[in-house]
C-alpha cells in the first residue's frame, strides 16, 4: 500500500527549493502550487477573515472560492491554489482584505 | 491596448474557426476532433496543462512515473494529449481565463486574462473566432454546516485536485462527506494515496438509482466504475455511512473532529443519532454546479437539472440558443467524463458542418440518461437546513450567518437570493456566490418546482484588473 501520494505515482521529483512562509522556510517541489507546498508541511491556514479574523486556507483547490488568498511577494489577494511556488517566494498570512498599506 | 495572440486568418474574418474554452475531457475531445476535420482551433484553458479537473495531473518536474494510478480512463487522456501535442491547427493557450465574451459581425471576441493580476501581469489578450465552444466544466456545490469554515475542511473535488496535481493530502485522517458519485472517487483516491478515511458519509441511500434500472443496464461502464471505487474502499476498510451527514465540524484553528448524524427522508438530522469521529481534515461536496456564466451573460437559454442546478440548454448537435455558441460536458448538465468526451466530439462535428458519428450520439444519449438519473438520486433534500445553527456562516467570503439570512427572509421580506444578497451581502464577496449561492437560494425559499432556479448573472467571469477594463473601448466588446 502506498504511504504517500508520491509513492503511489512513483514520483521522482526534481530537487526541492524553498519558499518562506511567515518568516520560516518551507520546502516546495518544482511544479507544486504555493497551497500544495503549504499542505505538504501540514499548514492549512494562511489568511484571516476581514470580519471575524478567523483562519482560512485552501477550500476548493481549483480557483473558484478565493479562500486560499495570501500575500505573495508583498502582493495581497493571490490565489495560492493556482500560483506555482517559485524559489524564494515570500508568502505571508494575509490579514483581512490585505490592503493595510492603503489604510482602507 | 490588449494584444491579440492571433493574426487574421488566410480566409479573412476571424483568425480561428473555433475557440474552445476549457481543456478538460469535453474541450480536449472537441479541439482535436475539430482540428482533424480541418478547423483552425484555439484551446484556451485556465490550467497550466491540458486535462481539466478530471485529468488533472502533476507537473512534469514532479516526475510522476505512474500518474494513471490517480485516474480513471487515463489511456483516453493519453491518446487525446498525444493528438493535441504539436497539432498544426490547434493553438493551445494555457494559464488563461476568459473574463468576458462579445458577439461580433463574423463570430465572437473573447477577452483573456491570466491568474496573475499584479502590475507585472502579462497584458490582456483578445481572441476572435467564428464559433465558440463552452467547455468550462463545473465546480462543487456546498451546503454549509457549523464549522465548515475551519481550516482542514475542504471540498471533495479540491482534495482530489490538490492530490492529483500537487501530490499532497489535506490531512492524515480525512472524513469524506456530502452526496454524489464524486465522494466515492475522492475517497478511493485519498485512501490509495495513503490517507486514512474513517468514514464516507453519503446523504442519500442510493435507492434513487433503483428507479432507473433500464438506464443502469444501458451504462455498465458506470456500474463498473462505481464498483471499482467501492472495492478500493472495502480493501482499505472504509465504512460507507448512507443517509447520514456531517452536521458539525469541531476545532478552533483547524478541524479536529466531526459529528455525523443520520438523516430522515428529507435530509433532516435525526436527534439522538449523532456520533463523533476524530479527523484532521474533511472533504465535502454535494454534487457539481455547471460553470456557465459566460453563456448566461450573453443570454443563452438554460434548463433546470434534476438535482436543482442550472445548465445550458443545447440541441442534439450541442448548439446553445445563440448562433455560433456551442456547449459540451458539464456546462450542459453534470454527467462525467465519458459524456463530456462524446459531447465534445459531437460539437466538433456540428461546428465543422459534418454529420455526427452515430457511435458518439448513442454514447451521449445513454450517458445523458444516466446523468439525469444520478442527478435525481442525489438531489439535496429540503431538511438539510435542520443542521444549521443561527451562528453558522453561510456565505464564507462576507461571513454572513444563517441568522442574518433568516432575518432578511422572515423580517425584511426577502423572497429570493437576489434580495437576500442586497440585504445581507451574502454572495457579494470574492467568490461571487459560487460557494454559498445554492444554500442562500434554498434559505430564501427556493428553488421550488414552480420556480426553477435562475441562472446567476456575472458580467465578469473571473477577476480582472481595473486597468484592463479601462483599456476597453465600448466597441471592443
Amino acid at each position: 500500500m502506498a504511504r504517500t501520494p508520491a509513492d503511489l505515482v512513483g514520483a521522482e521529483p526534481a530537487p526541492a527549493h524553498h519558499i518562506e512562509f511567515d518568516g520560516r522556510p518551507v520546502p516546495a517541489l518544482p511544479g507544486q502550487t504555493i497551497a500544495a507546498a503549504l499542505w505538504a508541511e501540514g499548514i492549512t491556514a494562511w489568511r484571516t477573515t476581514r470580519v471575524g479574523g478567523r483562519p482560512r486556507g485552501a477550500f476548493c483547490g481549483i480557483g473558484v472560492c478565493f479562500d486560499c488568498l495570501a500575500t505573495v511577494n508583498g502582493r495581497p489577494n493571490q490565489r495560492t491554489c493556482l500560483l506555482p511556488a517559485r524559489p524564494g517566494d515570500t508568502v505571508t498570512t494575509q490579514e483581512g482584505h490585505g490592503r493595510a498599506d492603503l489604510a482602507v | 491596448m490588449p494584444t491579440s495572440p492571433s493574426d487574421p486568418g488566410p480566409r479573412g474574418g476571424a483568425p480561428y474557426d473555433l475557440a474552445v474554452i476549457g481543456a478538460g475531457p469535453a474541450g480536449l475531445a472537441a479541439a482535436v476532433t475539430a482540428a482533424d476535420l480541418g478547423l483552425r482551433c484555439a484551446l484556451v484553458d485556465a490550467g497550466p496543462r491540458a486535462g481539466g479537473q478530471f485529468y488533472r495531473h502533476p507537473a512534469p518536474e514532479l516526475g510522476a512515473a505512474h500518474p494513471e494510478r490517480l485516474h480513471h480512463g487515463w489511456e483516453t487522456f493519453a491518446r487525446l494529449a498525444a493528438r493535441l501535442d504539436g497539432h498544426p491547427r490547434i493553438t493551445h493557450l494555457p494559464d488563461r481565463q476568459v473574463w468576458t465574451a462579445g458577439r461580433r459581425a463574423d463570430g465572437w471576441r473573447l477577452h483573456l486574462t491570466g491568474h496573475h493580476q499584479g502590475p507585472d501581469a502579462p497584458p490582456g489578450e483578445v481572441l476572435d473566432a467564428a464559433a465558440v465552444l463552452l467547455a468550462t466544466g463545473a465546480y462543487e456545490r456546498q451546503l454549509p454546516f457549523p464549522g465548515w469554515t475551519l481550516p482542514g475542511v475542504v471540498t471533495a473535488g479540491g482534495a482530489q485536485a490538490m492530490l492529483k496535481s500537487g501530490l499532497v493530502l489535506p490531512g492524515r485522517r480525512v472524513v469524506v462527506a456530502g452526496s454524489g458519485p464524486l465522494l466515492l472517487a475522492a475517497a478511493s483516491s485519498l485512501v490509495t494515496a495513503g490517507a486514512a478515511v474513517p468514514a464516507v458519509v453519503e446523504a442519500t441511500d442510493y435507492l434513487g438509482y433503483a428507479r432507473g434500472l433500464k438506464t443502469l443496464a444501458a451504462n455498465p461502464a458506470k456500474l463498473v466504475e462505481g464498483a471499482q471505487h467501492g472495492a478500493a474502499l472495502l480493501r482499505h476498510g472504509v465504512r460507507l455511512r448512507r443517509r447520514s451527514a456531517v452536521v458539525e465540524a469541531h476545532g478552533t484553528d483547524r478541524v479536529t473532529a466531526v459529528t455525523v448524524a443520520r438523516l430522515d427522508r428529507d435530509w433532516r438530522p435525526v436527534p439522538g443519532t449523532e456520533r463523533r469521529i476524530a479527523c484532521d481534515a474533511v472533504a465535502v461536496g454535494h454534487g457539481l454546479v455547471p460553470q456557465i456564466e459566460l453563456a448566461t451573460e450573453l443570454g443563452a437559454d438554460t434548463r433546470a437539472t434534476p438535482d436543482g442546478t442550472v445548465a445550458l440548454a443545447v440541441d442534439a448537435e450541442q448548439r446553445t440558443s445563440l448562433p455560433g455558441l456551442y456547449a459540451a460536458g458539464e456546462t450542459c448538465g453534470v454527467g462525467g467524463a465519458d459524456l463530456a468526451l462524446a459531447e465534445g466530439v459531437l460539437a466538433a462535428h456540428a461546428v465543422a458542418g459534418r454529420p455526427a458519428p452515430a457511435g458518439a450520439r448513442r454514447r451521449r444519449d445513454r450517458r445523458r440518461a444516466f446523468a439525469e438519473l444520478m442527478a435525481a438520486a442525489h438531489r439535496p433534500g429540503t431538511g438539510w437546513t435542520g443542521w444549521l445553527t443561527p451562528e453558522t456562516d453561510v456565505c464564507r467570503c462576507e461571513e454572513v450567518t444563517a441568522a442574518r439570512i433568516t432575518e432578511a427572509v422572515e423580517e425584511l421580506g426577502a423572497r429570493d437570493a437576489r434580495t437576500v444578497k442586497l440585504l445581507t451581502r451574502a454572495g457579494m464577496g470574492w467568490c461571487q456566490g459560487r460557494m454559498c449561492g445554492p444554500a442562500v437560494a434554498c434559505l430564501a425559499g427556493g428553488p421550488h418546482p414552480s420556480h426553477p432556479p435562475r441562472p446567476d448573472s456575472r458580467p465578469l467571469a473571473c477577476p480582472v484588473p481595473l486597468a484592463r477594463l479601462a483599456d476597453l473601448g465600448e466597441a471592443e466588446l
